[in-house]
């Protein structure tokens, strides 16, 4: 059977003037279809360059990224991103922020009624149906996110990918956003990555853990499978023995092996 | 509509009533305790409205009827070269009673002088609207295109309105395209610079949204491009909206036929001084209206973009 997901010895380099920098170098990964796997590594060192090649909003230097055997190498909505600021636009409301991907999307598949009803259904999804009319300006962070989450889902992407999507909220409200992508990711089983670096969120979410060394040139230092099963519940987990050895494996190759140094640059 | 008839329809009743119910017999209805917790609310918006606007109009009516009075003395005594307000008012109090008179070709309101020019810079500054902000959002999307096309623009946008008369003149052989035209070139500018800057400074984000979710060139310019861009589009258009109303009168000046422009120029050759008084504030008070127009459906059109 051929992998949902290939990522096949990708090197990323960006050149500016003269000099060129080596972001990533010899990537290999394969994901498999339903599948939820975190990307985790200190600052810098590529994790969201790793995303976006694989988005296709960046090109890549040499290798290639295969989505069901086909080459990717444009952004599309088959990959649809979550990003770290919501990113929704602020002079639609909710609802036309969601409307605007699905109107695209199925522009020729969906009547104009199944759009709507479809839109509707992606916001109860992340229980925003009753901020349907509001602007972006008119609700809180978690909210915008969970917006920005159902924009993506409403596409029906082959992979979600999130970049950071609870990095700029506050912990209750983190939280509570986690609970809801594992509750959706159970529901609809689709594949998702996500850039964290929490190692909390990462070990709580993730069937593998993807651990980058620091750049330049950052490789996949480990995969982690994580052997816990769902549904978690993280009051449980808190004191679970594997959900420990995860999270102690985590933090060992991040803050032993492969600790942050401040780059010279 | 609906909200603001229906509150109109329960304040009535609840008027009448208070003072009918101690005229009845008082204590079967409990309505009139109603009716005095409303009114004092009502009362009060409608004391703070009279406060907020008296403090917003009575400083500039002051100081305008200090400058009229200053002015009046200034001019009075005889053989002064400017007329002091009351003779403005004794000579043109046609023009300044009725503006839409209309006696005849020569002689007509200056409200339809204006409107005349008003045309002229519908036609204008709406060309210059539309072209302006196609050509600020391909510079704006396309650095080759700014490099090439900037420094050209930055020398053309110096030129006083005026110069491009003849020229215009020369290619168009008839006077009011020619009116138009400088318009159109003395407002382009603006329009075309500002888009440019707005749409250079779109976010990456709403790029990348554009760009996953495949949006063709045409729905983004309208879908991405324009709304985000919008806070700086309505600052060139201001800007462009008060140069066509500079230029327009200046051109008329020397183009002639209707117009206020013209007006004035035709008013000074049969020294009416008081008519051209009375025609520059007709011209000050179009172009604050035209600013704030602008501003206004600015306001309106970019609601939610400013507040990210």
């Amino acid at each position: 059977m051929p992998a949902y997901l290939k990522l096949d010895r990708l090197d990323k380099s960006f050149t500016r003037g003269t000099t060129t920098t080596e972001v990533l170098s010899g990537i290999n990964l394969i994901i498999d279809e339903g599948e939820f796997v975190s990307i985790i590594g200190h600052s810098g060192c590529g994790k969201s360059t790793l995303l976006n090649l694989i988005a296709g909003l960046t090109q890549v230097t040499s290798g290639v990224v295969l989505l069901e055997d086909k080459e990717v190498n444009a952004p599309g909505p088959d990959r649809a991103v979550v990003f770290q600021n919501h990113s929704l636009l602020p002079w639609l409301t909710v609802y036309e922020n969601v409307n605007l991907a699905v109107a695209k999307v199925f522009a020729s598949t969906k009547t104009k009624a199944e759009r709507h009803d479809w839109v509707m259904r992606n916001l109860d999804l992340v229980q925003m149906a009753h901020a349907a009319d509001k602007r972006p300006s008119e609700i809180s962070g978690g909210m915008k996110q969970r917006v920005g989450i159902a924009r993506a889902l409403a596409m029906e992407p082959k992979v979600l990918l999130l970049d950071e999507p609870f990095g700029a909220l506050d912990a209750l409200t983190r939280a509570h956003l986690q609970d809801a992508v594992m509750d959706i990711h159970a529901r609809l089983a689709n594949t998702m990555i996500m850039i964290t670096h929490d190692v909390d969120e990462a070990v709580l979410l993730s069937d593998r853990i993807v651990m980058m060394t620091n750049g330049p040139a950052a490789r996949i230092g480990e995969v982690l499978d994580v052997p816990l099963a769902r549904p978690r519940k993280r009051i449980e987990l808190a004191s679970d023995r594997t959900y420990l050895k995860c999270r102690e494996a985590v933090l060992k190759f991040l803050y032993e092996r492969h600790r942050f140094v401040e780059a010279a640059e | 509509m609906s909200a603001k008839s229906a509150s109109t329809v329960t304040a009535f009743p609840v008027k009448s009533s208070a003072p009918a119910a101690p005229v009845v017999a008082a204590p079967v209805v409990a309505a009139p305790v109603v009716a005095l917790e409303i009114k004092p609310v009502r009362r009060f918006k409608l004391d703070a409205a009279v406060a907020a606007t008296a403090r917003n109009i009575l400083p500039p009516l002051v100081v305008i009827c200090c400058l009229l009075a200053v002015w009046q003395v200034a001019f009075s005594e005889p053989g002064a070269s400017l007329p002091p307000p009351s003779v403005v008012w004794t000579e043109s109090r046609d023009l300044i009673v009725n503006p839409f008179y209309d006696f005849g070709s020569a002689d007509i309101g200056l409200g339809w002088r204006v409107l005349t020019s008003l045309e002229r810079v519908a036609y204008g500054f709406g060309l210059a609207a539309i072209a302006g902000v196609i050509v600020g959002a391909i510079i704006g999307q396309s650095v080759w295109a700014m490099r090439g096309l900037d420094p050209l623009f930055q020398v053309l946008r110096t030129v006083p309105p005026l110069a491009w008369l003849p020229l215009s003149l020369a290619a168009f052989r008839d006077a009011n395209p020619s009116a138009i035209f400088v318009i159109f070139i003395t407002s382009i500018w603006p329009i075309i610079i500002n888009t440019a800057v707005g749409v250079r400074n779109i976010p990456q984000d709403y790029r990348n949204v554009a760009q996953v979710l495949r949006l063709n060139p045409l729905e983004f310019f309208f879908k991405i491009m324009v709304p985000s861009a919008a806070p700086y589009i309505f600052t060139g258009l201001r800007i462009g909206v008060g140069l066509s109303w500079l230029a327009i009168v200046a051109a008329e000046m020397l183009t002639g036929g209707v117009g206020i422009g013209f007006f004035i120029w035709d008013a000074w050759n049969s020294s009416r001084l008081s008519d051209i008084i009375v025609a520059l504030a007709y011209i000050g008070i179009t172009g604050f209206i035209l600013d704030k127009l602008v501003a206004a459906i600015g306001r309106i059109v970019t609601r939610g973009t400013s507040a990210a």
